[in-house]
């Protein structure tokens, strides 16, 4: 009992368990649909912000393209569902019916070859995890076999960004131009648009979150995920104890572009459109700043943060979007100067040490120690990160 | 058509890749000594290019209200004050914000995007959302016909010239001056400039500076080509960061050939398919042959 219980504090299931109970009970109980629709909207940013995690925190290496498999997995997504409703029956007023608006519009007259495989649900499926891992794959495994790190890569990562936001916005014919594929409105024939479907929608996400997250613990508890610790940390001495650096890098960041296209392909079914401005390099860094506002080494922070910077985004573009940039650039700067390990850091070296302060009396009346030093627990989570050697340091949900 | 209309048409395509050369490798220059130099990932180069351009714009504004008789006279006293301004606005970021994160390129990167975003809401703030343009003196305006058909803006001339002037004034500081003696020092090894007795925290501050007050000349060399908006700054900040890296970081060399090679290829394609699509193949270009090359056209020999 006591190994599970060791296990259960180590593993963070805890933290993880709040948040499903958050997301899939408390939210829809107290929201409408519409703001529960628009919180699942946020979610699909989280899973970017997960895989940034994944990358960043764990693997040290920052990319600014995570757009591009958002946006690769949400388009995809948008494909099958734009073909889905452009059948020849609702575009018969088109001077080519069966081909979407936009085609039509820029005198496309039939559909082009590398849509086809769009008209079939598991291929479209598969491509949306596929497709991205795929080009995730041929950038790093270029990149990282060359030992090109770090900075180089942010930059490669957002030349890419703009490489495929021009590219979508040049290529209006077959992409759908800035504009985005829009009227999607079906998928195998369920309205997506209706109120229940946007429930089940939301549900879904939220189960593929959950299931991401435990994912990816599973990972950086396995030996695995120290290794993605020892090599952000001391890469060389990883490389020279025989393992393969290059692959264990390409592996993160393969991992981190099939999440990202999967909450993509989320945001498509529940907001029922694609466009450009969720590609480019903007978007990208601004969802780097989740993972940072939440910690970069918590899977479950990152939730927090998506869910809160963009909380903060609808609230003040409303009420006062003059004050947002300058909020948004305060968070920016805040995070980094003051708060490198995000919420969760904040947690981890505020929040707990005062709970242990306040169990201590109960736990030992007669405490001889001052009350100011927090007992020694023991699990390895709440031991403080100074006592813990360099490499390990935050290691936790 | 003959083939003097060909080769005059050739001409003008090639020219107006040398404008946007002129514009790159201003950017280039100053991301050149704060990015290949000190190491910094300044994501709000752009925003210091800006702060350039509305420079010029405030001088052109000013002295149009106040004295217009100076109208022709104005323009290089603006450029001066563009880059006393972006080096001053410079120098107060390195102290506020930088100086504190030379451990940390990537945090860097992500506090000075903030920052830009910051200074781009201060710009429309202050300017407002539309975009500006200055009244430029009569001097600039016009073409130079050396033949018949064939029509070299003066503008694109002069910032030209102005782009050649400051190249050559970067390098000679670089190579020939106690400053650059300094930031070449430092950047060699940074415990050993110490040792020697160089302050190295005051050669950084001033490096950072000069690279942002150099981007602010960008900015005036902006303004005689297209108009400023509280945006026009990052939509340089990636084709800036790739011609410093394209050229291989820490080599002034490098960045002016790849300023030169990025933009010829830009303008040239632009002759032969839609923008979007040249932009594309010029980017592509790049990241491929940075796949393949990734310390760059010129590798310098710095060991870091």
């Amino acid at each position: 009992m006591d190994a599970f219980k060791s296990w259960i504090a180590r593993s963070g299931t805890g933290s993880i368990l709040l948040l499903a109970l958050l997301i899939v009970v408390v939210f829809p109980l107290t929201m409408d649909i519409f703001r529960l629709n628009l919180v699942g909207k946020y979610l699909t940013y989280a899973f970017v912000a997960v895989g940034l995690v994944m990358l960043w925190g764990y693997g040290g290496i920052l990319s600014l393209g995570q757009g591009v498999f958002f946006g690769l997995g949400g388009y995809m997504m948008a494909m099958f569902l734009k073909l889905e409703a452009s059948d020849p029956e609702a575009t018969k007023i088109q001077s080519t019916p069966g081909i979407p608006d936009f085609m039509d519009w820029n005198q496309l007259t039939e559909l082009p070859l590398w849509w086809e495989p769009f008209r079939h649900l598991p291929l479209a499926l598969i491509a949306v995890v596929a497709v991205p891992m795929v080009l995730a794959f041929i950038i790093s495994f270029a990149m990282f076999k060359r030992r090109v790190g770090g900075v180089y890569f942010a930059i490669i990562t957002q030349a890419v960004a703009l490489i495929l936001t021009v590219l979508i916005i040049g290529q209006q014919g077959y992409t759908g131009g800035v504009n985005g594929i829009t009227d999607l409105r079906t998928l195998l024939g369920w309205d997506i648009r209706s109120d229940s479907a946007k429930y089940v929608l939301y549900f879904v996400n939220a189960g593929l979150l959950i299931g991401v997250i435990a994912l990816c613990r599973w990972i950086q508890m396995s030996k695995l995920g120290t290794l993605l610790l020892a090599m952000r940390d001391k890469e060389d001495r990883v490389r020279f104890s025989g393992y393969d650096v290059a692959m264990f890098k390409v592996f993160a960041f393969v991992l981190a572009a099939g999440i990202s296209a999967i909450g993509g392909a989320m945001f498509t079914l529940q907001v029922g459109f694609m466009s450009p401005s969720f590609v480019g390099i903007v978007p990208s860094i601004e969802m780097v700043i989740f993972a940072a506002v939440g910690g970069r080494m918590s899977l479950v922070g990152a939730v927090y943060g998506a869910l809160l910077v963009n909380f903060g985004k609808t609230y003040f573009s409303e009420s006062a979007p003059d004050l947002w940039l300058f909020l948004m650039a305060a968070l920016f700067i805040g995070v980094v100067l003051a708060f490198p390990n995000g919420l969760a850091g904040l947690y981890e070296s505020h929040v707990k040490p005062w709970f242990a302060r306040r169990k201590a009396p109960k736990a030992a009346p007669a405490a001889v120690e001052p009350p100011a030093a927090p007992p020694p627990s023991p699990s390895q989570k709440s031991a403080p990160p100074a006592a813990l050697p360099g490499g390990v340091q935050g290691q936790s949900a | 058509m003959s083939f003097d209309e060909i080769y005059n048409i050739a001409l003008m395509q090639g020219f107006a890749g040398l404008s946007l050369f002129s514009v790159l490798l201003l950017m280039g220059l100053g991301l050149a000594i704060i990015f290949g130099q000190m190491g910094v990932i300044n994501m709000a180069h752009g925003e210091f290019m800006t702060i350039g351009a509305y420079t010029i714009f405030m001088f052109s504004s000013l002295t149009e209200t106040y004295a217009p008789g100076l109208m022709q006279a104005y323009f290089p006293v603006a450029i001066l004050a563009a880059f006393v301004i972006a080096f001053g606005f410079g120098w107060l970021t390195e102290w506020a914000l930088i100086r504190h994160l030379y451990k940390r390129p990537l945090d860097t990167l992500l506090a000075t995007w903030g920052l830009s975003l910051g200074m781009q809401q201060v710009f429309r703030s202050t300017f407002g959302p539309k975009e500006v343009s200055p009244t430029l003196p009569d001097w600039l305006m016009g073409s130079w016909s050396p033949s018949e058909g064939l029509d070299i803006p003066i503008n694109g001339l002069f910032v030209l010239a102005l782009t050649l002037l400051v190249t050559g004034g970067v390098l000679l500081a670089l190579y020939k001056s106690r400053w650059g003696l300094r930031v070449r020092a430092t950047v060699a090894n940074r415990a050993m400039a110490n040792a020697t007795g160089i302050n190295t925290k005051r050669t950084d501050r001033l490096t950072y500076a000069i690279g942002c007050g150099i981007a602010g000349v960008a900015g005036a060399a902006f303004t005689t080509i297209g108009s400023t908006g509280p945006t026009s700054g990052s939509l340089y900040i990636v084709d800036a960061f790739l011609v410093v890296t394209f050229g291989g970081a820490g080599s002034l060399l490098g960045t002016v050939a790849s300023a030169f090679g990025i933009a010829q290829t830009q303008s040239i394609s632009e002759f032969f398919m839609t923008g979007s699509m040249a932009k594309v193949l010029t980017l592509l270009l790049i990241v491929t042959i940075l796949m393949i090359r990734p310390q760059g056209l010129f590798a310098s020999k710095i060991r870091r």
